[in-house]
């Protein structure tokens, strides 16, 4: 009885505990260390909370779970409807598990405004659940637009010398992409009379939705267009290089940890739940572009002089892997790009972390100022290989499942995009291992790099738990993939459903 | 008909006529004190005693409001309606009054203005500000407008010894008289097209019989006067010099109360009259309004001008709730109206506090380092800034959301998608702001003086409200759908003795 009550409660709660400790922040004295305690403390309280969910999902069961459903404006008829299915329970625990770490490892590096940092901060994880979490249009346009005010404020503040021109851009790109969600969302509201999901989703499928199909392109399209710059698809990703080079660390692993997947996350969520024939007749050329996302994102990660840009590079080719896979329509090929979501969190997050902490320490991205870091800094070295391993998808490792989940969806669909995309795992290996290989291996090129300190307390706290993670989802996939697997038999119900029909007559 | 002309000949005014006035009544009464107090007192003592009495005369304007929203009905023959919306535009008009006078309260010791007629004319200004809103007669609604317009003339051109200050008041007040002009032909026009002034009436004869072509001429004419003083385009292009010259206050004060005063007319003009045409005519504008606006807001470096374009093109937003269905256009339009009054005043008040003395410090440069040196004041412009370009939680998101949804529900794709892309657009120059606030590091020349009490006051109170609005909007709209449903429909009519009956709910 005692985890029914809280688990009416328990998505409220995460995803609110930070925005109250932010809010707690505000009206602390300026003194840095307890206000990054207080920090660590509360993003800690977080991840312990969103534990629950996990723990008690129902894993045979389809639908959301942990629902909650109150009215907050009555008209517009806007609820605060929250709930999580198999997809999206795990984008909330990866914000929560990555949070904590970005407090770590901002620790030491962040030592001017520290407070807004950490207020930032915080604000910036409620907005990433609350996407995650929210089943009303509006709630999750609310906090989709929510997110992009700490961002960019985190990067144009605390990032590095070009930081205002990546802000700008930044803002502006998600920006511009999202109103067109807006436009379809107040369409939909005033065809339905309503923004709930669900409500949205049964009607569509009900076909009682008036002057549908002339316009279900073009909401398809509004949906997508936003989505696909947040991932971002090839022609929309100029903005990310940029504004990871000059996000601090901890703001470059949340973007590529979790602010991509929210682009993934919606595509799978609304434009596959809303509009399953349209995803299965535009199918064609969005999985192209994943796959120009791929091959290009890898080839340009490959010539990169600049460390941060090479794991930038690699986000868009990786996440090329997620859209592939959710528009391959198959069960092998959804479950793989849930799996490469989490997996390039997890692991891209880590090389995020790894990369600062290099900078910090050198004050530069530049491969070329490195060299021979092994042997100065072997727990760094071993803990940069785990990483690179499993972003590079070596089996047994996290990056592995996901992408060989993708490839084989992607095959049953067509073979030629399973093959194409395959090349995306060797170039993958070719830029990480050869990045890897400039950085660490060979002798000290650089003298000032024989005093490089190694791995300190609060660094190995952060990097290690990613790195540990990176192996235990390679090892025991089905721990996540049970709770995914229904979730993505429900979405796919539909457009088979569609399917069969255009088969039949 | 005949019972309307009775009255008119006999019925010498009730009391309860006087009640349905009673906020101008009031606003006027302390509008005079003021007057009369000032050559008495000593000059030094009336700035702020005078302040004192208008602030007194903004807060039991607010009382009389209360009153008057105790008795709804029509007044002095059917020239004056009390509704819920007329309530609305009055709490509105006066509540920013008062914020006005609370923000001003150090401005004018800080830039050296005497302050005697200043406050007086405020409460003046506001008086033809509220009575647009409840006149539902042409000649009143121009009279109001006039009361309205020339205290806004002499307010623009308050900083006596600046040129640009008396070349925003000429201009001003050159081309508003030609736009108020416009509207009293647009009137007289419509007199001959149909023979009487009253809105009800007008469109009860316009519906009766085949639309005589000296009607849309008339409403045409109208617009012109009204997009005027809303800085619609294309009849705006004299904001940016005005809001440049003119006082930080009263820009904060114009860009809002006759803004909205403005809108109630324009509201009743397109709503209750009803001309087939004009949906084109506001179309055209809208776009227009949100395109310029935001183009033009790009490249200013002067604060002030930006957020005169920024006015443009809320303007222009505003202006899409027009195109959309009554009833939702209506509320939504009474939304946005509320929404941008709360967070532009509060934009304009950290301006004015920030201009200091001259108003010296208004490039878009000396906000830099503001984050640091003040942050507090950083911090809220940031939020007021936030809710121009409208993001969650703010007020500002809410009112452009239910703009676009009214749009939406209309069928007005297109306009649309031309205000949510230009609201995306818009983003930028706003955002231009914030990054000189927090990413550049501070300037020494621009003096940071703490917050006086007074415009702290005005601060909290634009804040509040501007995130009320933005985080528990369901009452204000539902009152605003309340009374646009009324506003829209005949049913008010009945309470009172005329038989006058307006345009059947879905007559669009």
């Amino acid at each position: 009885m005692k985890t029914d009550d809280l688990s009416s409660v328990i998505l409220t709660l995460v995803t609110f505990a930070p925005l109250a400790g932010a809010l707690l922040l505000m009206f602390f004295p300026r003194r840095d260390r307890d206000i990054r305690i207080f920090a660590l403390v509360v993003s800690l309280l977080t991840f312990v909370l969103s534990l629950h969910l996990p723990v008690y999902f129902r894993r045979a069961q389809t639908g959301f779970q942990y629902e909650i459903v109150r009215q907050w404006v009555s008209s517009p008829n806007i609820h605060y409807h929250m709930g999580v299915d198999g997809f999206s329970m795990w984008l909330v625990v990866l914000t929560t598990f990555l949070t904590p770490l970005c407090v770590l490892i901002s620790w030491k590096s962040i030592h001017e405004r520290v407070k807004e940092f950490f207020i930032l901060l915080l604000i910036m994880e409620t907005a990433l659940i609350g996407v995650f979490t929210s089943l009303d249009l509006f709630l999750f346009y609310f906090f989709w637009e929510a997110t992009l005010i700490p961002m960019a404020l985190l990067i144009g503040i605390f990032g590095h010398e070009r930081k205002v021109y990546a802000a700008v851009k930044f803002f502006m790109y998600t920006m511009i992409g999202s109103v067109f969600m807006l436009a379809a969302i107040l369409w939909l509201y005033a065809h339905t009379g309503s923004f709930d999901f669900v409500v949205i989703r049964d009607r569509i499928a009900s076909g009682a939705v008036p002057n549908l199909p002339p316009a279900a392109q073009w909401l398809f399209l509004g949906f997508f267009l936003a989505f696909a710059v947040k991932v971002p698809l090839f022609p929309f990703h100029t903005w990310l290089p940029d504004a990871h080079v000059e996000a601090p660390t901890a703001g470059s692993v949340l973007l590529a940890g979790v602010l991509l997947k929210m682009g993934t996350y919606g595509m799978l969520r609304f434009n596959l739940g809303l509009f399953p024939e349209q995803s299965r007749h535009n199918a064609w050329w969005i999985m192209i572009l994943a796959l120009i996302g791929i091959i290009y994102g890898a080839l340009v990660a490959m010539v990169q002089p600049n460390m941060k840009k090479l794991i930038a590079y690699s986000s868009v080719s990786h996440l090329g892997f997620v859209v592939l896979g959710i528009f391959s329509f198959t069960q092998a090929g959804l479950n793989g790009a849930m799996f490469v979501m989490l997996a390039h969190g997890v692991s891209t997050g880590g090389l995020f972390m790894l990369a600062g902490i290099l900078h910090e320490r050198r004050h530069t991205y530049e491969i070329s100022e490195f060299g021979g870091l092994a042997a100065p800094m072997p727990l760094y070295a071993a803990s940069y290989l785990l990483i690179v391993l499993a972003s590079a998808g070596l089996p047994l490792l996290n990056g592995f499942i996901g992408e060989f989940l993708v490839l084989s969806g992607a095959f049953q669909d067509k073979a030629i995009y399973g093959i194409l995309g395959a090349t995306g795992i060797i170039w993958s290996a070719v830029y990480l291992l050869w990045m890897y290989q400039r950085v660490f291996y060979g002798k000290v090129t650089h003298p000032v790099n024989h005093s490089l300190t190694d791995l300190s307390g609060f660094e190995k706290l952060a990097v290690w738990p990613c790195a540990a993670a990176a192996l235990v989802m390679g090892v025991a996939p089905i721990l996540w993939l049970g709770a995914i697997d229904p979730a993505v038999h429900a979405a796919l119900n539909p457009v088979a459903q569609v399917m069969s029909k255009l088969v039949a007559p | 008909m005949m019972f309307a002309w009775a009255a008119y000949s006999s019925a010498l005014p009730q009391s309860a006529d006087y009640i349905r006035i009673l906020p101008e009544i009031v606003l006027s009464i302390f509008g005079m004190i003021v007057m009369v107090l000032e050559p008495l007192i000593d000059e030094e003592k009336s700035q702020k005693l005078l302040g004192l009495i208008a602030l007194l005369g903004t807060l039991a304007a607010l009382a009389a409001t209360w009153f008057m929203a105790q008795s709804p009905g029509l007044a002095f023959w059917n020239m004056v309606q009390v509704d819920g919306f007329s309530v609305f535009f009055h709490v509105l008009i006066v509540a920013v009054a008062a914020i006005v006078i609370l923000s001003s309260y150090e401005y004018m010791a800080v830039q050296r203005i005497r302050a005697g007629e200043y406050y007086a004319l405020i409460l003046f200004g506001a008086v033809g500000m509220a009575l647009m809103s409840s006149a539902i007669e042409l000649v009143l609604i121009f009279i109001a407008l006039e009361i309205s317009s020339i205290s806004s003339y002499v307010l623009a051109g308050f900083r006596r010894k600046e040129a640009s200050s008396a070349e925003a008041s000429l201009k001003y007040f050159l081309l508003g008289s030609f736009a108020t002009a416009f509207f009293l032909y647009g009137v007289a026009l419509m007199f001959g097209a149909t023979g009487s002034t009253n809105i009800a009436q007008i469109s009860q004869s316009l519906q009766a019989g085949p639309m005589p072509l000296l009607a849309y001429v008339a409403v045409a004419f109208m617009f012109v006067g009204l997009g005027f003083k809303v800085a619609a385009a294309p009849f705006h292009v004299w904001t940016p010099d005005v809001y440049e010259g003119a006082p930080a206050p009263v820009v904060g004060f114009m860009s809002t109360a006759p803004k909205a005063a403005a809108f109630a007319v324009l509201l009743r003009v397109v709503f209750v009259i009803n001309v087939p045409g004009m949906l084109w005519l506001i179309w055209v504008s809208a776009a227009l309004s949100m395109t310029l606006g935001n183009l033009g807001a790009f490249v200013q470096n002067n604060v002030k001008r930006l957020l005169a374009y920024s006015s443009i093109a809320h303007a222009g937003y505003l202006l899409v709730a027009f195109a959309a269905a009554p009833a939702l256009g209506t509320s939504a339009a009474m939304f946005y109206a509320a929404a941008y009054a709360a967070t532009n005043l509060g934009a304009f008040a950290v301006v004015s506090h920030f201009a200091n003395a001259g108003e010296r410090y208004v490039a878009l440069e000396d906000y830099e380092g503001l984050g640091r040196t003040s942050p507090l004041l950083a911090a809220t412009l940031t939020i007021f800034l936030l809710s121009l370009i409208g993001i969650p939680m703010t007020g500002g998101f809410f009112a452009k959301f239910y703009v676009f949804n009214a749009a939406v529900k209309s069928n007005l794709i297109w306009l649309t998608i031309i205000g949510v892309l230009n609201s995306g657009i818009g983003a930028y120059y706003y955002l231009r702001i914030i990054v000189m606030m927090y990413m550049r590091e501070p300037r020494k020349e621009a003096p940071v003086t703490p917050v006086p009490f007074a415009l702290g006051m005005a601060l909290a109170a634009c804040l509040a409200a501007t995130l009320y609005l933005g985080l528990f909007p369901s009452r204000i709209l539902q009152y605003a759908q309340d009374s646009a449903r009324q506003f829209v429909s005949p049913d008010v009519h009945k309470t009172s003795p005329s038989t006058l009956a307006s345009t059947p709910p879905d007559a669009r």
